[in-house]
């Protein structure tokens, strides 16, 4: 990983999120929402290359649940891409696909989860999937690069397939954990 | 159309504005907004909120971008907009020629006492709309203005706000169907027919 970066994002080989991009494509996604991580950066560069995916970028993270709701009502699927901080902003609005049976599926990179050197994002990363589930969402964690495949595409089936907010956290460690440049254990 | 305040009567607004709708699909924020489009005539290209408080334009964008061939019509209330003002930025971005949200904007919460909302104050949504990049954004406070909004919902060809200011008074309710499946499952079905309910 780039310990020099302000930001986690993969390493530049890494080809896993090129694997999430090769599901939705499988699974006929066609709208993606999204408040960028640089977690999802090499993915949402992959969505907005693609013509036939329509990409909204979203003030916040609540947004995406309604949208991807109307989207549902419309016929077309889609999928939520943010990062563990903004599963915070969407708490409420998930009353809306449990309350209408709509499918919801979102895709979190993790942060505050392993390593973290930022203390702001530990409370909402540590929360992240105990909010989820209090929301009735399915959560299935990928921390390995061999896991997020099968998971991301157990998590669009899932809610596709029986009405309802499911999620993929994309662990800290499978994504590399930010270290401003210092070692790790230091200062 | 008017109030004994001389104010816009939001029951007769809205149903002008649904008048020979045609296939027009509408959303309604939760609260009053729901009500009006019931008290309009439920049908199952109605989709009234429960809940999910500022999230009703959004949603609509996403049917917009789904269906670019309907018109989607969001009808929702000053508190319910103000909640979401983000929102505003994200439909202007995207440019939906086929969408359009009203604001009823009575000033006030309605649901909840009637407590003062920031539009009271001075807060002007369609100049926060135009702001967000949404060119046409009007405020309409005269009867002769609902007339002229309602072609501009069947025939605009960018995304269109209107800030109506209304009468403030609660109306009798007129609820609608509660069960959020069925409501979904009867929308989903007027727009996509039989097929909505298999597998994509």
């Amino acid at each position: 990983m780039d310990r020099d970066a302000l930001e986690m994002r993969p390493d530049a080989a890494a080809e896993w999120p090129d694997r999430i991009y090769a599901v939705l494509k499988a699974q006929n996604i066609t709208q993606v929402a999204l408040v960028p991580d640089a977690g999802h950066s090499r993915l949402i560069r992959r969505c907005l290359a693609d013509n036939e995916i329509t990409v909204v970028t979203l003030t916040t993270e609540e947004e995406g649940i309604a949208l991807l709701s109307g989207a549902w009502m419309g016929g077309v699927k889609g999928v939520l891409l943010m990062q563990s901080s903004g599963v915070g902003n969407c708490i409420n609005m998930l009353s809306l696909p449990i309350l209408h049976r709509t499918p919801m599926p979102m895709i979190v990179t993790m942060r505050g989860d392993y390593g973290e050197f930022n203390p702001a994002q530990v409370p909402m990363g540590n929360a992240t999937q105990t909010v989820l589930e209090a929301m009735g969402t399915l959560v299935r964690r990928a921390d390995v690069p061999g896991d997020v495949e099968a998971c991301v595409d157990a998590t669009i089936r899932m809610a596709f397939n029986t009405y309802r907010p499911t999620a993929t956290l994309l662990g800290q460690r499978l994504i590399g954990a930010k270290t401003f440049g210092k070692a790790e254990g230091g200062e | 159309m008017l109030a004994p305040s001389g104010k816009l009567d939001r029951r007769a607004v809205v149903n002008a504005l649904l008048a020979d709708r045609g296939d027009l699909l509408v959303i309604a924020g939760l609260g009053a907004p729901a009500w009006d489009i019931t008290a309009a005539g439920d049908c199952p290209n109605n989709l009234p909120l429960w809940g999910g408080m500022g999230g009703a334009a959004v949603m609509g964008l996403g049917l917009a971008l789904a269906q670019p061939s309907r018109r989607v019509l969001v009808i929702t209330g000053d508190g319910e907009a103000l909640m979401g003002l983000g929102a505003l930025a994200t439909i202007a971005t995207k440019q939906p020629p086929n969408l359009a949200i009203v604001v009823l904007d009575n000033e006030h919460y309605g649901e909840t006492g009637g407590q003062e909302t920031a539009t009271k104050h001075g807060v002007d949504l369609a100049a926060i709309a135009r702001g967000a990049g949404i060119a046409d954004a009007r405020t309409i406070t005269t009867p002769d203005g609902i007339a002229p909004l309602r072609e501009a919902i069947h025939a605009a060809t960018a995304p269109l706000v209107a800030v109506i200011k209304i009468d403030a008074a609660n109306l009798p309710l007129k609820l609608p169907p509660r069960e959020g499946a069925y409501l979904a499952a009867r929308f989903r079905e007027a727009i996509l027919g039989p097929a909505a309910h298999h597998q994509l």
